[in-house]
């Protein structure tokens, strides 16, 4: 049964790849309009998490999402190098509409940047790109796969306060994979700790507590429920 | 006399045109030499059919496209790459083929004929390039998103496996009838150079994908034009015009500051 008010509830999520465990036991809600981010190791199954929310891997447990929900995805890595794309083109792959709106809402001059080519993008510019390709359609929900991939660390503060006001304005519920402690503190409500299983669930404040991120980083130790990091550590 | 060059000149627009359209995408998957590759297991289903007296193009489309689900099946089942696919069964055909082709059919088989073209070959080389050219249109947006980010791909609802079988099979259509014109040998070059050509040339997408089919169809209209003309074979012909086109492209473009004309 939906929980009023919650965008996401997953339950029981285990994903198996190959005979082996990539993702075992995982259980976590999460409110309308709250960013969540999602932080371990790597290896430890973070876009494994999001492909499998998206439904592009075969998993057990179950996967509930709000109603009416629509989401927006930006993975981490692409390949725009050898392609010959400007990015009204590729913006245009998903929504003829509304181009300039949300190249605007991220900061980007439609007029300037319209016709360039993906491939000569800076960082910076290029990830504003896919926020403007993934919000072009009014999601409620975003996915983000290390959104600064690629970028400086001044942009990479930006691009979190845009990030930030985007997802205030739309009232979008935000899941995004981050190293960052600072940014994880400073521009997520929650956080989901992984290595394979879940480590840690609750206010992103507790991300700075050396002892969790010995946790995370260290051995792991898993909790079966969200309460249980709670019990173990207060 | 015109006549059977009206119709050469047709067929060599419309198929260098479509040949040139989805080149554009096989060379952005790095995947241009596939179709060389894939020309050549053509050359059994034209023995075929020369030995047993049937339309030896039926025999090639034939072989295309069981090839072309076959190897799309063995990609799906090995996760090999279709290159290595392909070059593991193209030169088996070519094998075959050469073996059993009699020896005086083998060169047009390898460098084509449009010269012995009529009307109802025209009528179909022509439907079937406007065909593919239409079939190429609705998966180009699919195809290059999928090679942008496979995930962003399927999250955005594109089957990744349909479209790859779809695009294998209009990569065996173009090459069967691409073959007509420059044989099995050169099949590889309509596919190839005017897409490369159109790169070195184009900074969106929509401009390179006009480019390349501009200069396959061009290519393809100079060789047959030259070909009436000095009685040499068509084939070769539209191969050295379009590497004519490639070279004052690229000569244009070194000589120029902007990436686009």
């Amino acid at each position: 049964m939906q929980i009023p008010n919650y965008m996401l509830n997953v339950s029981n999520l285990s994903v198996k790849l190959q005979n082996q465990t990539i993702l075992d036991n995982i259980n976590f809600n999460l409110e309308k309009g709250k960013t969540l981010a999602i932080v371990g190791p790597n290896g430890a199954g973070k876009s494994v998490l999001f492909r499998a929310l998206l439904n592009l891997v075969p998993h057990s447990g179950r996967i509930q999402w709000g109603d009416k929900v629509k989401i927006g995805y930006v993975p981490q890595l692409l390949s725009v190098r050898d392609i010959p794309i400007s990015v009204k083109e590729f913006l245009s792959f998903k929504s003829s509409a509304n181009i300039v709106e949300s190249l605007s809402s991220v900061g980007l001059d439609s007029k300037s940047i319209s016709n360039q080519s993906l491939s000569v993008l800076s960082g910076g510019q290029l990830r504003r790109v896919l926020i403007a390709w993934a919000i072009i359609d009014k999601p409620n929900v975003l996915l983000f796969d290390e959104p600064t991939t690629g970028v400086d660390l001044d942009s990479e503060e930006a691009i979190y306060v845009m990030l930030r006001r985007l997802t205030k304005e739309n009232e979008i519920t935000l899941l995004l994979i981050s190293h960052d402690m600072h940014i994880i503190r400073d521009y997520s409500d929650y956080m989901l700790a992984l290595n394979k299983c879940m480590v840690f669930f609750g206010e992103s404040k507790e991300v700075m507590n050396p002892s969790l991120q010995r946790m995370i980083y260290g051995e792991p130790v898993c909790i079966e429920n969200i309460n249980e990091y709670d019990r173990r550590f207060s | 006399m015109i006549e059977l060059l009206m119709f050469s000149l047709l067929i060599g627009i419309f198929v260098g045109f479509s040949a040139g359209y989805l080149g554009s995408i096989m060379v952005l998957e790095k995947m241009a030499l596939v179709g060389d590759a894939l020309s050549h297991v053509a050359l059994p289903g034209l023995a075929l059919g020369i030995l047993f007296n049937f339309n030896p193009f039926i025999g090639a489309f034939a072989f295309l496209f069981g090839s072309a689900v076959i190897i799309w099946h063995l990609g799906r089942v090995t996760k090999l790459p279709f290159e290595t696919l392909v070059g593991a069964l193209f030169t088996l055909a070519l094998a075959v083929g050469i073996l059993i082709i009699p020896a005086p059919d083998l060169l047009e088989a390898l460098f084509g004929d449009i010269t012995k073209v009529n009307l109802l070959d025209t009528i179909v080389a022509v439907t079937l390039s406007i065909t593919a050219m239409f079939l190429t249109r609705i998966i180009y947006k699919k195809i290059v998103l999928g090679m942008i980010s496979e995930e962003l791909a399927v999250s955005h609802g594109i089957s990744i496996a349909r479209i790859n079988l779809l695009y294998l099979l209009l990569v065996s259509f173009i090459v069967a009838i691409g073959i007509r014109i420059v044989g099995t040998l050169l099949v590889g070059f309509l596919v190839l150079v005017p897409a490369a050509t159109a790169k070195i040339a184009s900074s969106n997408l929509s401009r390179y994908a006009i480019l390349s089919s501009i200069f396959g169809a061009i290519s393809s209209f100079l060789g047959v034009l030259l070909s009436s003309y000095s009685n040499l074979h068509p084939g070769p012909l539209v191969v050295l015009s379009g590497f004519t086109i490639f070279l004052t492209v690229m000569l244009a473009k070194s000589f120029s500051k902007v990436s686009a004309f």
